[in-house]
């Protein structure tokens, strides 16, 4: 194992049951980086952060968080982390302030120390006016940065973050984002759980696709779109047209089969991208008498990579797992 | 964003592992108390139940329940109703632990470097302070309607002491029971099917005397009946189960002790191993 992983696993099992949370993953995080952990509800991510977390003892394998064992040193690796789950872990009765600089405490800052820190995180995360109000009337995004901000009261070297910004609205979620990135300027070692893609895209060095409690691919982002190698094509066909005519059409440029669907208009196919090819399509498509609204080809997208790897989208199923990975 | 501004004179890493632990009792009990202060209906179970309770026993049920070797029923109320009146903290505490493993506070105490028996440990202090006031109210009511303490200080106080201890055991029943239920519905519930038999198939209320044969060696022995006799004997009042022959009728003192000893080794211990390897 190398000096230089702030966090390091090898082959983590963890059973529920007949279950398999995490069924032999493997990770390595460098110092410094944002690694994302990608997958469906139910696909082991969570379960994996809490056994780097020592929440849970895994039934097999071994981990190290900056070197110290998650079994055998649980109280040391407990010191250097900052866990923000998916529910905000606050105390809603209490003010936003006493909630910090209780954690503060408790992560071993003495109690002057803890209240400034406090005071610095309020700041920071825009929280200073609801400071002294009780956790139960902030919104969901200021919960979230309360919770963060009380992950990172003892200044941890490796945080780790289970799906920080689902269920939140867009504009919380780009403030999350930037507050995620300001982090990692900061030196911070950053392990992110998360089902969205672009999230993982926008904000990850390197990206572990995990689905059965695995990972089944792994690299940066750029890496794991460029494996799929090649474009995407998109036509969205006039009313009325044929979309089983259109697919036999397109047959000739596209690398995978398209399965159309007669209620929806819109035809999506992996293909070689060669100069003309729009044209070449139009024609095609025209010559069988198809007609075209909309034409676009584009890169594979992560959804792209992720639906080719695990057969399914990264929110399809969501629902249905989701109480399975909750009880995990 | 978030500039080190931590010296090692802002961490407590240099103290003794007991000071670390004591600190965090501290830490959190201060949070309980402070989640009461801004919730102070929470203290309803300790301040507006018993005052009810004792009314209706006194003024409804007492005049239809006769005490075996004399004595009026409001002195021989009270004595049961301090047993009720800190026994009944134990859903609140199994509900608080409950509420506290679903928003996931527990989760982060158990990710921060901070004693582990120090979050059950606050908990029940916590509830041992809410104890207090339940005795103080229920003395105060008991006064109200013409108890009184006829031994004097010394044993009052020892009647006192021997209803916190039992409060303080039955609370670490409470703790494991929040710890194995997943729902603040269902702690509520289970609370209240266990307390209430517990309560009410005693000498709390009633004299066991007046109970089926069957149920009586069950009353006797119930730790409620105890905690009971032991209170009338030490304030003075009428004690109809000094004539029962069961043991712990005879040595009420000696039997709380050993009833909140035992509750203690088996609970305290079973919710510190719950909460360790607890798997949500």
């Amino acid at each position: 194992m190398s000096d230089n992983a702030a966090i390091e696993a090898e082959g983590l099992v963890k059973h529920y049951g007949k279950t398999k949370a995490l069924n032999g993953l493997d990770l390595t995080v460098a110092r410094g980086t944002v690694y994302g952990l990608l997958g469906p509800n139910g696909a082991g991510k969570t379960t994996a952060v809490r056994v780097l977390a020592t929440l849970l003892r895994p039934d097999g394998g071994r981990a190290r968080v900056m070197g110290h064992d998650v079994t055998t040193q649980a109280g040391a690796v407990r010191r250097v982390i900052g866990l923000t789950g998916q529910y905000a872990a606050l105390d809603e009765l209490l003010t936003g302030r006493s909630n910090l600089v209780m954690i503060g405490e408790l992560s071993r800052l003495t109690g002057k120390a803890a209240r400034r820190r406090a005071d610095e995180l309020l700041e920071q995360f825009d929280l200073t006016d609801a400071a002294g109000r009780a956790v139960k009337t902030y919104s969901g995004g200021m919960r979230r940065r309360l919770d963060l901000a009380a992950s990172l009261i003892g200044h941890p070297a490796v945080l780790f973050l289970d799906e920080p910004t689902t269920g939140l609205d867009p504009s919380a979620r780009a403030l999350m984002w930037d507050i995620v990135r300001q982090l990692v300027a900061d030196g911070t070692t950053l392990l992110l759980t998360t089902q969205y893609l672009d999230e993982a895209d926008q904000l990850a060095d390197r990206i572990a696709v995990i689905d059965g409690g695995k990972v089944i691919a792994e690299g940066t982002p750029t890496e794991l779109k460029a494996s799929m190698g090649g474009q995407r094509l998109l036509i969205t066909l006039a009313e009325g047209s044929d979309a089983s005519v259109a697919a036999a059409a397109l047959r000739p440029f596209t690398t995978a089969p398209i399965i159309p669907n007669d209620w929806d208009r819109l035809i999506e196919a992996p293909v070689t991208a060669t100069d003309g090819l729009a044209t070449e399509v139009v024609r095609a498509l025209d010559a069988a008498g198809v007609k075209v609204n909309d034409i676009a080809v584009r890169s594979a997208s992560l959804d792209d990579v992720f639906l080719t790897l695990t057969g399914h989208t990264a929110e399809e199923n969501a629902e249905e797992n989701e109480k399975q990975e909750v009880s995990a | 964003m978030t500039a080190v501004t931590l010296s090692p004179a802002d961490l407590t890493t240099e103290r003794s592992p007991l000071l670390q632990s004591l600190g965090d009792v501290w830490v959190l009990t201060k949070r309980s108390l402070a989640r009461i202060r801004r919730e102070p209906e929470t203290l309803s179970n300790v301040t507006i139940q018993p005052v009810m309770f004792i009314l209706m026993f006194a003024y409804v049920f007492g005049g239809a329940i006769g005490i075996p070797g004399g004595g009026g029923y409001h002195s021989y109320l009270v004595g049961g109703m301090l047993g009720m009146s800190l026994a009944q903290t134990a859903p609140g505490t199994a509900v608080a632990v409950v509420s506290d493993m679903e928003t996931g506070l527990i989760d982060r105490f158990r990710s921060l470097p901070m004693s582990r028996a120090a979050v059950l440990t606050a908990r029940t202090i916590a509830d041992l302070l809410t104890q207090v006031i339940g005795a103080t109210v229920t003395a105060l009511v008991g006064l109200a309607i013409g108890w009184r303490i006829e031994n004097g200080a010394g044993p009052a106080i020892e009647a006192f002491a021997l209803a916190l201890l039992f409060g303080y055991a039955f609370t670490w029943a409470g703790v494991c029971l929040g710890m194995v239920l997943r729902s603040a519905e269902a702690a509520q519930q289970a609370g209240f099917i266990i307390f209430l038999p517990l309560t009410f198939i005693s000498s709390a209320f009633v004299p066991t005397q007046g109970m089926p044969g069957w149920l009586q060696p069950v009353a006797e022995w119930n730790p409620m009946s105890s905690l009971a006799a032991a209170c009338r004997q030490l304030f003075g009042n009428p004690n109809p189960a000094a004539a029962v022959h069961a043991w712990p009728a005879q040595h009420p003192e000696l039997a709380v002790v050993c009833w909140s000893v035992a509750m203690l080794v088996v609970f305290a211990p079973l919710a510190v191993h719950l909460y360790r390897t607890k798997a949500r």
